[in-house]
C-alpha cells in the first residue's frame, strides 16, 4: 500500500454552517489552514470562533457544509483524527476534586490510541512544559484560573500532535504566562506542528502567528498570510462631526462606504464616522467635499487600518 | 514552558486496544469522589440504626409491625441485613442511585470535562457504556454496603445461628450468608433500571443535579402508581413493580420466579432507556 500523500491544508471547510434555532452562528465559512501554520483565528467575542472549532472537533455536527481535518472527513473520521489533535475548547474542563496530575491521567485514559505504559511519564512530562510540576499534586479545586488555564494546554500536549487547536489559550492568564504560550506555539510549530488559535486579540494574534482567519458575524471576511492581509488592510477615513447624515451623504457620494467607527471615541459633542473603500481617493478631496457640503468637521484622520476594522476589535458582542 | 520535546507525529500511537483503561478511571473516580463515600458512609448508617434501636428498645416487636422481618432480628441477627435492605429499597437506595446515574453524562457536562473526553477521543458509545458501568458499580457496591454493614452489626449486637425461612425451614448460618448475598444481588439488578432511566435523563441536560431530581421523582412515582389498585394493568410493567419480590429468597426452596421476572422487566428499560440515550448522546451537540 502507498503511504497516503498528506493533505496540505490540516482544515478545510466548505461552506459551513451551524445553526442555533434561526440563529446561524456559523454562515457558510470556507477555512483553509496550511499545514505547518500558525493559524490564527480572529474575531470579537460571539462571531462564532468557539462554534467552528466545536464542528470541526466533531462536538457539534454542521447543519451543512463540508469539513476536512489532517485530511480526513470529520465527524466521519473522527475516531482516527482527533487522537493527532490536542484541543483547547472555551477554557478548561477539569475535575476538581482530583489533582493536576488525576485529572490528566482520567482525560488519557479515555484516549484508546494512548500507551497506559507511558501515561505517567507523559503526564509528568506535560505538566513540566506548562510549568505546573509544583502543583501537579495539588487538587484542581485550588487552581488559579491562570493554572487550569495551563493545565489544559498540558492536557492538549500529552501525545505528540499534529495539529493543536487553541481556543482563546492566553485567557486568564498574566503577562508571563501569555509570553510562555507565545514561546509554547512558536516551538509546537517550529517543531512541525499546525496551531490553530482562537483570539480576539489583534496583538495577540499578529504575534505569533503566520496566517489569519477574520470571523465577523458567523462569516470568514477575510484569510490568508498575515503578511497579505496586512498589505491589504484597506485604508480608511474617520470624520469627527455633528452632522453624521450629512455626512454619510457626502462619503456615500464619493463613493466610500460609511459605517460606524469602532473603537473611536467621539469628541466635542461630534461623532465618529468610519469611511471605508478610499481606493485612491486624495483625503484632502474628501475634507473638501465635506466642508463644501456644509458639514462641520471636528476632526478627520486617515488610517492605514491594519484589519481591526473587520475584527471590530474591542467589546463589540454580536447577538 | 520548555520547548525541546516539540516533536509530531504518532510517536505514541499504538493500534487501539479496547480501552480498558477508561473503565478503570471512571471506577476510580467514582470512588474516589467524597461524595460517593457520604452516600455509601448514610446507607451504612441504616442498618446501625436499626440494629441499635432494636437493641435499646426494651419493648417486644410485635410481629407485622414495622418493616418486613424486623421482629426477628432479637432472635437472630442475621435479619437485621434483610431488614435494613427492606427499609433501604424504597428510598434510600433509589435516592443514592439518582444521584449516581443522574450524574453520568450531565456531570461531566457541567463540569467541562465531557467535552475533553470526547476530544481524547472517548468515543460517544464507549463513554455511555462506561459511564453505565460506572453507574452499576455503584448499585452493588451501595447495596452490598447495607447488607455487609447490616451483617456485622447483627453480629455483633444479636445472637446468631441457623435461620428459619418464611417457609419455616432451618438453614446454617453459611447458607444464610448465601442467601444474603443472592438478596443483594437482586436488589443490584432492580436498580438497573433505575441507572438506565438515570443515564438517559442525563444526556438531556447539562444541569446534573436536575437529572439526579428527576430520576428520583420517577423511582417515587412508579412506586406510587404500583401501590394504586386502579393502575393493576400497568403494574407489571413499572420498573419498581418486583422492588420487594426478594422475599422468594428466603424460601425453601428458592423460588427463583420473582428474580427471574424482574431481570427480565429491568433488562427490558435497560434497552429501551439504553438505546434512547444512544440515540440522543450520538448525535449531540455537545456545547457545554
Amino acid at each position: 500500500m502507498k503511504e497516503p500523500v498528506p493533505a496540505e491544508l490540516a482544515i478545510e471547510t466548505h461552506g459551513l454552517v451551524k445553526r442555533f434555532g434561526h440563529r446561524s452562528a456559523v454562515d457558510g465559512i470556507d477555512l483553509s489552514v496550511p499545514r505547518g501554520s500558525v493559524f490564527g483565528f480572529l474575531g470579537p467575542n460571539g462571531s462564532g470562533k468557539t462554534t467552528t472549532i466545536r464542528v470541526l472537533l466533531g462536538l457539534a455536527s454542521a447543519n451543512s457544509g463540508e469539513v476536512r481535518v489532517l485530511g480526513k472527513p470529520m465527524p466521519a473520521a473522527l475516531a482516527t483524527v482527533l487522537p493527532d489533535v490536542g484541543a483547547l475548547v472555551e477554557g478548561p474542563g477539569f475535575y476538581p476534586f482530583l489533582s493536576g496530575t488525576g485529572n490528566l491521567m482520567r482525560l488519557d485514559s479515555a484516549d484508546r490510541h494512548a500507551l497506559s505504559s507511558t501515561r505517567r511519564q507523559r503526564v509528568h512530562d506535560a505538566l513540566e512544559r506548562v510549568g505546573l510540576s509544583h502543583a501537579a499534586g495539588k487538587k484542581v479545586r485550588a487552581y488559579s484560573l491562570g493554572m487550569k488555564q495551563r493545565l489544559g494546554l498540558a492536557n492538549a500536549m500529552l501525545r505528540p500532535r499534529e495539529l493543536l487547536v487553541l481556543d482563546e489559550p492566553t485567557n486568564g492568564l498574566d503577562p508571563q504566562g501569555t509570553r510562555e504560550v507565545r514561546g509554547l506555539v512558536r516551538s509546537l510549530a517550529a517543531g512541525g506542528t499546525t496551531v490553530f488559535v482562537s483570539s480576539h486579540l489583534l496583538a495577540e494574534v499578529e504575534q505569533m502567528c503566520t496566517h489569519v482567519g477574520v470571523m465577523s458575524a458567523g462569516r470568514l471576511v477575510a484569510q490568508g498570510p498575515l503578511e497579505e492581509l496586512r498589505a491589504a488592510g484597506q485604508a480608511h477615513v474617520v470624520v469627527q462631526t455633528p452632522d453624521v447624515e450629512r455626512a454619510a451623504g457626502v462619503l456615500t457620494r464619493l463613493g466610500l462606504v460609511p459605517g460606524e467607527a469602532p473603537g473611536t471615541g467621539s469628541a466635542w459633542g461630534s461623532t465618529a464616522l468610519l469611511g471605508t473603500g478610499l481606493n485612491g481617493l486624495e483625503p484632502e478631496k474628501i475634507v473638501a467635499a465635506l466642508v463644501a457640503e456644509g458639514v462641520r468637521v471636528r476632526g478627520f484622520t486617515v488610517e492605514n487600518a491594519r484589519f481591526v476594522s473587520l475584527t471590530g476589535e474591542g467589546f463589540d458582542v454580536v447577538g | 514552558m520548555s520547548a525541546e520535546t516539540a516533536a509530531p507525529h504518532s510517536a505514541g500511537i499504538v493500534r487501539p486496544g479496547i480501552g480498558w483503561a477508561l473503565l478503570g478511571s471512571e471506577l476510580s473516580v467514582l470512588f474516589r469522589r467524597l461524595r460517593t463515600w457520604a452516600m455509601l458512609i448514610a446507607l451504612a448508617a441504616v442498618p446501625i440504626l436499626i440494629a441499635v434501636a432494636v437493641k435499646l428498645s426494651s419493648r417486644p416487636t410485635t410481629p407485622g409491625r414495622g418493616p418486613l422481618f424486623l421482629d426477628r432480628i432479637t432472635q437472630n441477627g442475621l435479619f437485621v441485613a434483610v431488614t435494613a435492605l427492606v427499609v433501604c429499597v424504597p428510598l434510600f437506595l433509589p435516592l443514592t442511585v439518582g444521584v449516581v446515574a443522574g450524574d453520568t453524562i450531565a456531570g461531566e457536562a457541567s463540569l467541562g470535562t465531557l467535552r475533553y473526553l470526547l476530544l481524547a477521543p472517548a468515543g460517544r458509545i464507549r463513554l455511555l457504556l462506561v459511564k453505565y458501568a460506572g453507574a452499576v458499580a455503584f448499585c452493588f457496591a451501595a447495596t452490598a454496603t447495607v447488607a455487609a454493614s447490616g451483617a456485622l452489626a447483627g453480629v455483633v449486637l444479636f445472637p446468631v445461628g441457623p435461620v428459619t425461612l418464611l417457609s419455616g425451614d432451618t438453614i446454617s448460618v453459611g447458607e444464610s450468608a448465601l442467601r444474603s448475598l443472592l438478596i443483594a444481588a437482586y436488589i443490584t439488578v432492580s436498580l438497573l433500571g433505575l441507572s438506565a432511566i438515570g443515564l438517559l435523563i442525563s444526556t438531556f441536560t447539562d444541569v446534573p443535579v436536575g437529572a439526579m431530581a428527576a430520576t428520583i421523582v420517577l423511582s417515587v412515582v412508579s412506586q406510587v402508581l404500583d401501590n394504586l389498585p386502579q393502575l393493576e394493568w400497568l403494574h407489571p410493567w413499572l420498573f419498581s413493580h418486583h422492588w420487594l419480590g426478594f422475599a422468594d429468597l428466603l424460601r425453601q426452596p428458592i423460588s427463583w420466579t420473582s428474580f427471574a421476572d424482574n431481570g427480565l422487566l429491568q433488562a427490558g428499560y435497560i434497552a429501551v432507556c439504553g438505546a434512547l440515550a444512544y440515540a440522543k448522546f450520538s448525535n449531540k451537540d455537545v456545547l457545554s
